[in-house]
């Protein structure tokens, strides 16, 4: 185990892995308190396609992945979110998105060697112990400048996210920063998908931000929380992959993620917020 | 797979020769029976799914057969049994964690998101594990047509006819309940039992559909003819028959399709059910528009 800590993929991973789940957590807690996760989903499915893609075309898969899926998040932030409604029409486009992918798919794998057969299964499942050090200063980059951007429209965000009419009143631009989000929730997929995969993603944006959520209800200490969890749950699924090679560090990663966020059902039953007069503050 | 092989048969214009000529082949005529009962199957539950606002909720039940039939390959069971005590098991899970996660639309969302992914994980881990493979993930997760086999139809038929008995049966509380569930629980109806039923149904559907378009474009069939009847009625009764003629529309063209050109049969499927979705908005914004535009004499108040 000594021998994989020391070698440069491994160092490589938990570099990347750190800033992108650093941006994931992040992303992920105003994806939660938004009630925007299948959002969130639908991206991570637009990556597939997206990297499919460029890959068919000849394409680098990372431009394929960013213009694919920051493309779609302005394109959901431009149909209007009126909340819930909207997810039939997000269903029934990723839906036909990701039939297109696996015609992309179909395109790459037949016009290339065999040997590129992998391609689709490690865009789907991602390949985070496969990535060189130039790959990993571009992770690291995208990720710490998605994250600070995350930080610094933080507190407008919160705001909008938790009483948009108010918000909306007192001058915060409620939409541009709703679309704002949207593009960095497409940059986090697009640069996500290359750790995790673009199945998994979703996990790494709802699994820490949902145990945030149902373990404190300020917000500021929720969103510390989240980046915090995801950054040691990455750590500890890429340990216990290195720990058993036999187990994927995608899938590692996820077992983790899942496990804590299990935990906090058994940690603290919250009882409901009660409807009357606000509880001194704690 | 269906990877370009040269051997692709031509389409000669003669749909009667085409038609006895694609007939010829066992494996066609089994491909058309199953996508009769998982298209019928898969629009009518659809259909209640996007009339609860249930799509996430039907993603990640379908997303469920994924590691189910992968662990059913590792371990060397019949892929049919995993798919369907995957599915039925995630629908559990979700219907409980629904009941833990009432105070906030935030933590249920989450709460399934991470049941999807996940399950995803297990499935993908399921599959490296079961080394020896080249094109499995692929099959599983975008569909292969071409391996049904008549015992397989036969418990798809038995399955899809259970499921609409069920539906038959708890139809009317259910859209009361899918409708206004509050003043349906006021009238005694389980409303919470029938969420529950009603889950379970969704991924009996959903494992049925897996293994005809794969895991990831089930989706597709439950989502998308719904979504374009309830788009051109309101009125239940036609709208779902409209659902069910959509769906098996998409899916019969789509093996047509699937049949003549080396795509992957679940591109074809999704295509025609997203052509059909676009077309019914761009009716019903035609509609609208004309309708307001013979409406400006009654003035203010009118459509709304």
């Amino acid at each position: 185990m000594i021998s994989i800590l020391g070698q440069d993929f491994f160092r490589n991973a938990l570099l990347a892995g750190t800033f992108i789940a650093l941006a994931c957590g992040l992303v992920g807690y105003f994806l939660v308190l938004r009630a925007q996760v299948f959002t969130g989903d639908a991206l991570s499915h637009v990556a597939f396609t997206g990297a499919m893609a460029a890959l068919a075309g000849g394409y680098d898969l990372r431009l394929g992945l960013f213009a694919a899926t920051i493309g779609v998040g302005l394109l959901i932030g431009g149909l209007g979110r009126r909340g819930r409604p909207d997810d039939v029409v997000i269903g029934g486009v990723f839906a036909w998105i990701l039939g297109l992918g696996a015609f992309f798919l179909t395109i790459y794998t037949t016009s290339r060697s065999a040997a590129q057969g992998g391609a689709g299964t490690s865009v789907l499942f991602g390949s985070i112990f496969g990535l060189h050090g130039n790959q990993t200063t571009v992770a690291v980059l995208i990720a710490g400048a998605i994250s600070l951007l995350v930080l610094v429209i933080a507190r407008p965000l919160l705001f909008a996210t938790l009483d948009e009419a108010v918000a909306a009143a007192r001058g915060v631009p409620v939409r541009v920063l709703g679309f704002g989000f949207l593009v960095l929730v497409g940059a986090t997929a697009g640069e996500a998908t290359q750790a995790v995969g673009s199945l998994l993603l979703l996990g790494l944006l709802a699994a820490p931000a949902g145990a945030a959520v149902r373990l404190t209800d300020r917000p500021f200490r929720g969103l510390a929380l989240s980046a915090g969890l995801a950054v040691l749950e990455m750590w500890g699924g890429l340990l216990l992959s290195a720990a058993a090679p036999k187990l994927p560090p995608s899938f590692a990663i996820m077992a983790t993620a899942s496990a804590v966020y299990a935990a906090t059902f058994l940690v603290r039953r919250r009882r409901p917020v009660p409807a009357g007069p606000e509880p001194a503050a704690a | 797979m269906l990877l370009a092989d040269d051997t692709s048969p031509v389409f000669s214009w003669n749909p009667v020769a085409d038609f006895q000529d694609m007939w010829s082949y066992a494996y066609m005529v089994n491909a058309f029976r199953a996508g009769l009962i998982v298209a019928v199957v898969c629009a009518v539950v659809g259909w209640f799914m996007v009339l609860r606002r249930q799509a996430f909720a039907g993603h990640s039940l379908s997303v469920a057969a994924f590691p189910g039939a992968s662990l059913a390959v590792l371990v060397g069971f019949s892929t049919t049994l995993g798919y369907f005590g995957f599915c039925i098991a995630a629908a559990l899970v979700i219907a409980a964690l629904r009941r833990e996660g009432q105070e906030g639309g935030a933590e249920e969302s989450a709460a399934t998101g991470t049941v999807q992914a996940f399950a995803l994980a297990c499935g993908y881990l399921f599959i490296s594990l079961y080394k020896g493979l080249l094109e499995g993930p692929t099959a599983l997760l975008f569909g292969d047509f071409l391996g049904i086999t008549t015992g397989q139809v036969e418990i798809l038929a038995v399955v899809g006819a259970a499921v609409l008995a069920v539906l038959a049966v708890i139809g009317r509380p259910l859209l009361f309940a899918s409708l206004d569930p509050q003043v349906a629980a006021g009238r005694g109806v389980p409303v919470r039992l029938l969420g529950t039923v009603f889950l379970v149904l969704l991924a009996a559907a959903t494992a049925e559909a897996s293994q005809i378009t794969g895991t990831l474009l089930v989706f597709a069939l439950l989502v998308i003819p719904p979504a374009t009847a309830q788009q051109l009625t309101a009125r239940p009764g036609p709208s779902l028959l409209l659902s069910a003629l959509l769906g098996l529309g998409a899916c019969w063209a789509g093996l047509i399709a699937a049949y003549y050109q080396p795509y992957p049969l679940g591109f074809f499927v999704t295509g025609f059910a997203f052509a059909g979705l676009v077309l019914a908005h761009l009716f019903r914004y035609l509609r609208d528009s004309l309708e307001r535009r013979r409406m400006p004499l009654t003035l203010t108040g009118g459509a709304a």
